[in-house]
């Protein structure tokens, strides 16, 4: 067990490698009621995103949807990155991390006064992923008919009410699956259900390293407050156009859009023997730079990274592993997707 | 719970000892190291021939979770390295205190005197003391 965001959560139930094939070719169940659920209600919920997010909610039309976006401050440095459901015209649902919760909430209660929204914190909500290529229909078998046919019917990246529970297509793995927003009381239960059905048992550890091997940034890591989203791989979420929305952040991502970032966060796959971890030097033609996250990857059978490097780099890098340089290529991520490598 | 053979002798840092009664010990990371660690992935040992002092590092067990150390348990020269482990990482998590072994070392003159190894109980109390 360690300490996660004040959480204590197990790294792993049995073998963390294990688990993680378990995602890759059947199914795995990750509690993950540590991140915090946000209902925001009221007439001016959506113009109140509109200037919070630095992607744009007036993208979803169809209620249910969901829209991965970055929260920035003012010098387009990251506060979090969250997932945002768009129920109906006065009634959005945020997913923020655990770790910038308490943060969060200050800072969106903050911006929210000019506007009439109402921030409730869903604290009562505990939340399960169920991911892998068997997890929505071993999942579904654990809902009345009616609505397991209606869970099976969501699209990709769009939620739904159904009965007592919210169920969205969505997760952190490069997986299919859900991700289930419940009442705490109900959780055990579901989650033996899904053990009963052989769905393992997964822990942060192969959370860890099935988002890597997928691509997907973790706050605090990958990003922080001290990085905006053009150096974290994250400017396909920055919605600059239409030109007037005034997002907070706008005018410094406008104007590092215009220079050109200075940096870039790029995959390195290690083409030696060792293990890429957060914080290892990167050298490279274009000058340094630095790992954010780094795992051994069960898919591929060898290390891989995410990485912050100069904007000009590419080929082939160097990675200071415990003293010694070792040889890694730049790819770009994602590394694993739908249980096939792209690299 | 962790295994701990009788036969074996200990360090405060995870490492067994097993004299091969030829004049060399072969020495690994115990039961207990192997769980904490989780599944390995990479494991660098040293080569024979290197000379390696009393708790110098000399070898490398990596998980997936993070890389750790193995300290010589005594000074001496390295006669093997577990040449199987470069391909099979995962045999120490296996078979700890079999297959799993990281190096045979030649002990230095005085040095098997010198070191402060454990027995079997006196490690199984260490564990108990550090709520393993």
């Amino acid at each position: 067990m360690v300490d996660f965001g004040g959480w204590d959560m197990p790294v792993q139930y049995g073998s963390q490698i294990g688990e993680h094939h378990a995602v890759r070719r059947a199914a795995g169940v990750f509690d993950v009621s540590h991140m915090g659920v946000l209902d925001l209600r009221g007439q001016g919920t959506r113009a109140f995103l509109r200037k919070l997010l630095a992607n744009d909610v007036a993208r979803l039309k169809l209620p249910g949807k969901a829209l991965y976006s970055c929260m920035l401050n003012e010098h387009g440095g990251v506060l979090d990155d969250l997932i945002v459901y768009f129920l109906n015209d006065y009634w959005f649902r945020m997913v923020v991390n655990a770790g910038t919760r308490a943060k969060d909430l200050v800072w969106i209660r903050e911006q929210a006064r000019p506007f009439a929204v109402e921030v409730t914190e869903r604290t009562e909500l505990a939340m399960l992923a169920i991911q892998g290529p068997e997890a929505r229909t071993k999942a579904a078998q654990l809902l009345p008919p009616g609505e397991a046919a209606a869970a099976l019917a969501l699209d990709t990246f769009v939620g739904g009410e159904l009965g007592r529970w919210f169920v969205a297509r969505t997760g952190y793995t490069g997986e299919d699956g859900f991700e289930i927003m419940m009442p705490a009381a109900d959780a055990v239960p579901v989650w033996r259900g899904l053990n009963s059905l052989g769905v393992a048992s997964c822990g942060l550890g192969a959370r860890d390293t099935l988002r890597l091997e997928a691509g997907m940034n973790l706050y605090g890591h990958d990003m922080d407050e001290s990085t905006h989203p053009f150096e974290s791989g994250l400017g396909w979420t920055v919605a600059l156009t239409p030109q007037e929305r005034e997002f907070i952040g706008r005018a410094q991502l406008e104007s590092i859009a215009r220079a050109g970032s200075a940096r870039k966060l790029v995959g390195l796959v290690l083409e030696e023997r060792g293990v890429l971890r957060a914080h290892q030097k990167v050298v490279a033609d274009a000058g340094e730079g630095e790992i954010t996250s780094g795992t051994y990857s069960p898919t591929l059978e060898r290390s891989i990274a995410l990485a912050r490097v100069p904007a000009g780099t590419d080929g082939r890098v160097q990675v200071e592993v415990r003293g010694k340089l070792l040889g890694a290529r730049v790819v770009k991520p994602p590394f694993v997707r739908a249980g096939q490598s792209l690299i | 719970m962790s295994n701990v053979p009788a036969d074996l002798k200990y360090t405060k840092s995870h490492e067994w000892l097993r004299d091969l009664a030829d004049g060399t010990v072969e020495i690994g990371i115990t039961d207990h190291a192997q769980q904490a660690l989780g599944d390995l992935v990479f494991v660098e040992v040293p080569e024979a021939g290197r000379t390696v002092k009393a708790d110098e590092p000399c070898a490398v067990v990596e998980s997936v979770k993070a890389a750790s150390d193995v300290y010589a348990p005594l000074a001496g020269m390295i006669t093997a390295g577990n040449p199987r482990l470069t391909a099979e990482p995962e045999a120490v998590n296996a078979d700890p205190y079999g297959e799993g072994w990281l190096m045979r070392l030649k002990p230095s003159a005085g040095a098997l005197a010198a070191a402060a190894l454990l027995s079997a109980a006196e490690y199984q109390k260490l564990l108990e003391a550090e709520g393993a």
